[in-house]
Parts: C-alpha cells; structure tokens; sequence
C-alpha cells in the first residue's frame, strides 16, 4: 500500500515556503477507487474521516476507503456552528462528550493541523423557572461527572458578556445560565481537513464524488457497496451519513429511528471581538459565538418539517435577528454576511446511534442530529474500536439501535440542542 | 416559507401550522405486538421525494389536513381536510 509523507506543518516551514514561493503539494492524495477494502466509510465528514482515522492509528486497519458524494466536509461537517461543550443531561452522554472536548483538545498536535479551538466559556441561559431546574440538574450530573459546569447568576452572566441585555425591561428576562468553561468554539473546515490529512498519510484513501447508489449483501451479511465508480467489496461497511442515513441504511435493508430536519445558520460581518463566551438561549431558540475573524455566528433550532432541501429562509433571519436583538440590542446595525442550512438526523430520544444493526458488518454511526460535529472525535475513536474488535466499547453501550426496540432510551431532550 | 393550500382557510404560511409528521397506520391496539408499536412510535421512513403527511392549522381554522408534499422541493400537490379527529401521526 502506498503511504502519503505529507509535508509536516511548522512556523519555520511556513516561513522558509514563504521565502522560497515554492507551491505547497496536495494535503491527501487522489488515487483510483479499488476493488476491495477491509472496512469502506459512507460519507467524508469529522466522522468517517475520524472513524478511518483512528482505525488507522489505534488498530492498524489501513485498507480503508472513505467514500463521499460530494466532497470533504461538504455536509454537517462544515455547516455547523462550531460549539463544543460536555454539559449534557445523562451520565452517559457526559461521559461520551466529555471525552470529545478531551481529543479535540490535544487534536492540533495529533494530526499535525491548526484547528484553532479556542475554550472560552459556554452560557446557556435560562429564561424561565423550567429551564433553571434543569440547568440544575445539569450542573449536578456534569459535577458528578467531573465537569466544570456551574449555574450563575445575571450579575455573573453580565461580567461575562457585558453587551448582555440582563434587566428585566425584556420580553424574557435571564434568571440565570449555566455555565460551562472548557466549552468553546473551534475551526470545524481545519477538523475535517486535518482528519483527512492524518488518514491519508496512514494509507487511508478518501474518495470524493463517489455516489454510494446501493449496498450489497448476502445472507444476512454485507459484501460491499454500488457506487457510480464500480462495485467495491468490504466486509464491513459503516454509515457515516448523518441527514442521508435513512436513505444509506434504506439500500442495506435497515430501518432507522431517524426524520431529517433542516438547521439553518447565518453568519453577520466581521467586527472587532467583543463577545468572548458562546451564549445559548433555549427559549429564543438562537445560539451565538464568535469566530477568531471576528464574525457572529448564529444557530437556531431545525426547521419544524423534515426535509432534505438545504434552501435558506427569510423568515429564519427575520425571527433569528429578533431573538439575537432582545439579547444583545447593541448590536442592531450588524448585517447578516451570509446564511445556509444543513440536515439533521433527528432521534426520537436525541441521542444517537451508533453500532451494530441487524445485517452483519453494517454499522451505523448516525442520528447525530444538532450535536455531531462536538462528537467527532470520540465517535471516530468508539466506531474504529467496535469495527476493529468487533465488540461495543463501554462509552458508547448506551447508544445501540436495540434500545428503541428495549425501551432503553437515553433522552437529551433536555440539553441536545434548543427549542426541542 | 411553504404556504400550504388549507381547504378552510386557503394558501397561508407554514408558520400558522403544527406539522404533525408521516401519515402512518395506528395498529390495533388490541392485536399490536411489541415490535408492531415500537415500528409505530419510532420508525418513520423518511422518504426523499413526495411524503403524506398531517398538518394542524394552529393559528387558524384549527382543522387537522393531510398533504402531499415534496421532501426536497417543499412543492404540495395536494392537501385535503381530515376532520375533526385527525392526528394521523
């Protein structure tokens, strides 16, 4: 198998390229589709590039193709807004998420590639007495855990964000939030390019505008995967395709739990930085942060039908200004740069899954919904650790497809996104 | 923004909606096994193409309708009252 020796990304390096002009080469290789895999991955975002990734370096599994429609990072990969934060509701979840904010800490240095994640603090405020219960309980579960995660007050919230609304002239006055240090923001693009990167040069191979159109199987067992560049066998396939994974598990004959909702996210003009934490508001439905560019980000909760049209709305930037307005009034001449959407793989208990189904070697990694992108890394680490083993690792136990049909669930309902 | 043509009420916006979801068979809940319910609660088959769905005018006639709408286009070409019972989902 032929390896990529990439270029090994420095200060001094970029300084010498920069003296010298020389161009710098291509980041992953773009080599023929083959025949055959040890394990084939459905879709080239943080997780499938994560998956390959760590099923090359952990176990030693290199004859992986990762197969994507489109392109790297194309989907929810890098139409997210960036948040990552472990201040989940169950046991469980914290565990899982906590253990992603740990990788994508140290991921800069891992995959030899900025990623920027810049930990400034995560608020989420509560509006009501309901939401400050459960910020409570929140708080408690993260603490138990061994989470920093606190709830505070409108004085505390206004030392943070001091262009914070906290009187109570609003329409919903901020009780408090709970507030979460180690959450931050991070360059989700450099994520998805740098998994890449680091699985290419491991023999990994990624194949873009490679359209899987059915998956094969034969006797209860896959066999491999139809694509528009040839048939391909693996005996292990795994679906990576968050808003699509019904259609994917469709062609392998598995039923999922999962409706696509559309997400739609805008982003204003950049200005100087002025807002450090990443403020979230269950009630008004929105979600800020903002970039190292200076840009505000702005999130909000899906679209309220599914779909699969990624087409943006005026009445999303209409409500979302109103909402990010009776927050922060100061920032009314702010214009909106740019707005998009992405699909969400929706869960009945908004948690996802990952694991086994009931065609052998098809696994899913899927109902990701409004949380995939923080969940990255420690999904790619557990789905390498199940493909490569064959066994379901501790941390993701919670999150099989059997618990709809066990009456297990793991309901986030409560902290997975906003306006749920 | 959809607008969804109501039968009462005329084309209005989607906003004035609670969308109720995928038209699906409600099994009998004196025959219904286990496996038939959690089919019913959870599985959904999420079509990329043209879906029957039920919608509740909330903000309007307060009537429940049935439409046929496109999952990638949001085209409806068709919708029809329900009744009164309605919640199909």
């Amino acid at each position: 198998m032929s390896r990529n020796k990439p270029v090994k990304y420095s200060a001094l390096g970029l300084f010498k390229r920069g003296l010298s002009g020389k161009e710098w080469p291509r980041v992953w290789r773009d080599v023929e589709l083959k025949k055959t895999y040890d394990v084939v991955i459905i879709g080239a975002g943080v997780h499938g590039l994560s998956t390959a990734y760590y099923l090359a370096k952990n176990h030693g599994v290199k004859n992986v193709a990762v197969v994507d429609r489109a392109y790297v990072g194309g989907g929810g990969s890098g139409r997210n807004t960036a948040i990552l934060r472990s201040n989940y509701l169950t046991p469980e979840g914290v565990r899982f998420y906590d253990r992603s904010v740990d990788l994508y800490r140290h991921l800069a240095a891992d995959l030899n590639f900025n990623v920027m994640f810049a930990p400034r603090g995560h608020l989420t405020l509560a509006h009501n007495d309901g939401a400050l219960r459960t910020m409570r309980w929140r708080a408690e579960v993260n603490k138990v855990q061994g989470i920093d995660s606190e709830v505070i007050g409108p004085e505390e919230i206004k030392k943070l964000v001091p262009y914070m609304d906290v009187s109570d002239e609003t329409r919903y006055p901020i009780l408090g939030a709970l507030y979460h240090p180690p959450g931050g923001i991070i360059r989700h693009d450099a994520v998805n390019w740098g998994y890449a990167r680091a699985a290419d040069a491991m023999g990994v191979e990624i194949h873009q505008k490679t359209e899987v159109l059915g998956i094969n199987t034969a006797g209860g067992k896959v066999t491999g995967v139809r694509t528009n560049r040839g048939d391909v066998s693996a005996p292990i396939v795994i679906n990576c395709t968050a808003g699509w994974a019904t259609l994917i598990a469709d062609m392998a004959g598995v039923k999922l739990p999962i409706i696509t909702h559309p997400l739609q996210a805008a982003v204003t003009e950049p200005v100087q930085m002025f807002l450090s934490s990443v403020v979230v508001s269950g009630s008004l439905h929105v979600y800020v942060s903002q970039t190292d560019r200076g840009e505000l980000v702005f999130g909000a909760s899906t679209d309220p039908y599914a779909a699969y049209s990624m087409r943006s709305s005026l009445e999303f930037t209409e409500e979302l200004a109103g909402h990010v307005l009776e927050l922060m009034p100061s920032i009314s001449k702010m214009r909106v740069l740019r707005q998009w959407s992405g699909l969400c793989d929706i869960t009945p208990d908004f948690s996802p899954i990952m694991g086994f189904t009931e065609v052998e070697g098809f696994l899913v990694d899927v109902g990701w919904g409004t949380y995939g992108f923080k969940a990255g890394p420690a999904s790619g680490e557990a789905m390498a650790q199940l493909a490569a083993t064959n066994k379901t690792p501790e941390i993701i136990s919670a999150f099989d497809l059997a618990r709809f049909e066990e009456g297990r669930l793991a309901s986030e309902r409560g902290a997975a996104a906003v306006g749920h | 923004m959809i607008l969804i043509p109501c039968p009462n009420c005329g084309p209005r916006n989607s906003s004035e909606f609670t969308y109720e979801g995928e038209n699906k068979e409600r099994p009998n809940a004196a025959t219904a096994t286990k496996a038939q319910w959690r089919n019913y609660l959870y599985l959904k088959n999420n079509p990329l193409g043209w879906t029957t769905e039920t919608w509740y005018h909330s903000s309007g006639c307060k009537k429940f309708l049935v439409a046929e709408r496109h999952t990638m286009t949001n085209e409806i070409r068709s919708t029809k009252a329900l009744g009164h019972q309605g919640g199909a989902s």
